[in-house]
Parts: C-alpha cells; structure tokens; sequence
C-alpha cells in the first residue's frame, strides 16, 4: 500500500502495562500522544505513517509532470487541485507522525537519504495523458481501499488523519475515471492509449498492496495493534472485484488472461504481479527511483535559503517588538 | 541552532455561530504564515471560516494519569443532571 512491508517493532515493556494497552485497544479506545504506549507500536507507527506521508509526497511528482501539459483549462485546473490536495494528505500524516516524538526535519532527511520509503508505484513514469486518467482510477483507487478501513486504526491522530483524507480521496479517484474514461470513449487512437495506461499500470497497482502476508509475524502484530485492519491479500482481492466492473465499462481489457469470475469464491480469480520486478523497485532499481529522489533533494536543498530566511525575518521580528515593550 | 520552523496548532470556526475547533497542526516561521498555510492545507473546501493559530509549545494540557482525580468526581454527582429527578406528569412540562 502507500506503507508496504512495514516491519514491526518487538516489544520489551512490561507485560503488565502491554496488557493494559492491548486491552485499550480491544476495547476500541483510541491511544492519544501522551498515553502510554509500546516502544514497538511507537516505532512501527513512525516508520509507517512517515511512510504514507512520504508516498503522498513523492506521489505529486508523476502527476505534477502532467499539470503543464492537461488537454484543457478545466483538466489542469482539476490536476493542480488534486496534487494540491497530495500536499495536504503528506503534512496531514507528517504532523500525525510527529505526535510520535519524530521531528519533521528528521522524517524529511530520513525520506532524502533513503533510509524512510515511500510507495513502490510512484517509481513509474506518467508517459502521456493516459496516464494521469489511470492513475487517478487505479492508483487513488487501490489506496482509498486501504485508507478507508485505516480510519478505525487504534492511534487517534493517524485515525483522524486518515478521515480527513479519506473525505478528500474520492475525487481523486473520480477525476481520474472521468479523464480515462474521456479517452477510452474518443478516438481510436485515445482508446488505444487509455488500453496502453491500463496495461503499464494494472500490475504495478495489484503491488501497492504488498506481498502476501498470510505467513507474515510483523503483519499479525500490526493487525492485533489495529495499525492494519486487513491483509493485503483482502484488500487486493476487494480491489480487483471493484475494478474489473469498472474496466468492462469502459471497454478496456484487464492484461490478466487468467482473470476470470470465480462462482464458488464470489471472486474474481486473478494473477499475482511479478513479485521480482516489485522487490527490485523496493530496493531502487525502478525506472524512476533515481528521479524522484533527486527531485526531492533539489526541491529541499533549492528551498533551504526560502526557510532560514523566513525563520530569520520572524525571530528578528520577534525580537523587534520585546524591544519595544 | 535549530532550523525547523515552529509547530502551530490551527483552530478553524466551521460556520457561524460555531465555535473554534481543533484540525491539526503545521510548521510555519510565524503567525502570519501560520495562518496563511492554515488556509492552504485546512480550508480547501470551505471548510472554515475563521482561523486560529497557536503556537505549539504554548499550550498546556492535562496529563492522562490525571485521569481519575480530573473527571471522576463529576461520576458520582449524577444529581447536577436534570433526569435525577421525578417530576410527576401532572405537574407538565419543566
């Protein structure tokens, strides 16, 4: 999802107060910043919230690279509104993380020198205005399935977080299937390109939602935190049964000759993504893992003299008028 | 020095007549960029009209251990609540 294989953080407290928390938890009693909590939960927390922040953050530059180029007024207007919006959901998440005893600061180095991740699929390329209509639709759409159970997640800023975006994600998705759904109903040639967006970014979706995690100890401990409400197998599998409607609609073909309806499941079966090419993305090795973090740096570094000026103006400012009280 | 912009607490009225509520928190150098990037990351929606800012490191809160001597002295005091007590039919409405 936004945060893949977030590994959780073992917990060396003491077992009295660990029981006291879980049951809070049980019991669906938020836990606010100053409550006690884990190390362990605190850490995972950290690592996975920073982890959506940073994907919402990055996740402006496939889009942003189309904001120029929209085919109208109305479309770049909606574009730079969505991406906007993208902004939003990462400082949303930044200030939920810092609750936690991280700074912002640190978070942002952590993101710039690769030691934080953010989502695998934002290390693909927007090729054409295709794109931007299937990544609206697939993209936005994969993670509101995960996003929408995480707003009963256990820790009250990253629930209240996640319900703000939440309210915000649907037009997301919306505005993308309004410009695929432009294409797929245009011209031979746009239908052909919306058929070739779906196919580049069909699988690289399927892979938000992480590996299976059926064998996976980190994902139970995170499920008996409610820091993860489903597996990822649950919420592809939803994810697939919502969109195979919704590509029919449009007359696009999903690239899975094995998809079909399963009766017996009430599912549709499905192949998996090629879990290689998604370790390898993971590790740095996507197509656009080099850009986007480079992008990141420059934008940082290039706004480094924007933030000390401001923040000197203020504290000499500050300053100003206790002098002259 | 430390170089991070301050943490502000941002407080939005809704609508009129409400009052201010709390949405969140940003970085901002002072109050006036505060309340500009408030307008930016909490409003795009019309969601307020009003904003708030409060530096973070200014506000005092409760601690949550002091959760029992706080709150539960009001527990045993249903009385100050209207449905304590019986106000016969006959009497009508109060």
């Amino acid at each position: 999802m936004y945060a893949q294989m977030v590994k959780s953080e073992a917990s060396n407290d003491d077992p009295e107060k660990l029981a006291e928390f879980q049951a809070r938890i049980d019991a669906d009693i938020k836990i606010e910043p100053k409550d006690w909590m884990p190390q362990g939960y605190r850490k995972t927390l950290i690592r996975q919230i920073g982890q959506h922040a940073h994907s919402e953050i990055v996740g402006q530059l496939p889009e942003g690279n189309w904001i120029t180029r929209a085919p109208t007024l109305e479309r770049k207007a909606i574009l730079l509104a969505k991406v906007q919006d993208e902004a939003g959901h990462g400082l949303y998440l930044y200030c939920a993380a810092e609750t936690l005893g991280v700074s912002r600061d640190e978070l942002t180095e952590m993101l710039l020198d690769g030691r934080m991740k953010y989502s695998s699929i934002f290390n693909y390329p927007t090729l054409n205005w295709a794109d931007i209509g299937a990544v609206g639709w697939l993209v936005d759409g994969a993670a509101i399935m995960n996003q929408v159970p995480l707003q009963r997640t256990s820790f009250g800023p990253y629930s209240r977080a996640m319900i703000r975006i939440c309210k915000e994600e649907s037009f997301h998705q919306r505005q993308g299937y309004d410009a695929i759904r432009k294409m797929a109903e245009g011209t031979p040639e746009q239908k052909k390109m919306a058929q070739d967006a779906m196919n580049r970014f069909w699988y690289p979706s399927l892979m938000m939602f992480g590996p299976s995690d059926k064998e996976s100890v980190h994902s139970a401990q995170s499920m008996a935190w409610k820091i993860k409400i489903n597996t990822n197998d649950e919420l592809r599998q939803k994810f697939v049964d919502q969109t195979v409607p919704q590509a029919e609609y449009l007359g696009l073909t999903i690239p899975d000759p094995d998809l079909k309806w399963n009766e017996e499941r009430g599912h549709y079966d499905f192949s998996e993504p090629d879990w290689s090419e998604f370790f390898d993305v993971i590790k740095g090795n996507g197509p656009c893992n080099v850009d986007r973090l480079a992008a990141r740096n420059k934008a940082w570094d290039d706004g480094k003299w924007v933030r000390d000026g401001l923040l000197a103006h203020a504290r000499k400012k500050k300053a100003g008028n206790l002098a002259a009280e | 020095m430390n170089t991070e912009w301050p943490l502000w607490e941002i407080f939005i009225r809704g609508q009129h007549g409400m009052s201010h509520r709390h949405v969140g928190s940003l970085h901002a150098p002072d109050a006036e960029m505060a309340i500009k990037n408030a307008r930016d990351v909490y409003t795009r929606r019309n969601e307020g009209v009003s904003i708030w800012v409060v530096e973070a490191n200014n506000i005092s809160a409760s601690s949550p251990s002091d959760k029992g001597p706080l709150y539960e002295p009001s527990e045993s005091k249903v009385y100050r609540h209207p449905t304590f007590f019986d106000i016969p039919d006959e009497v009508g409405a109060m």
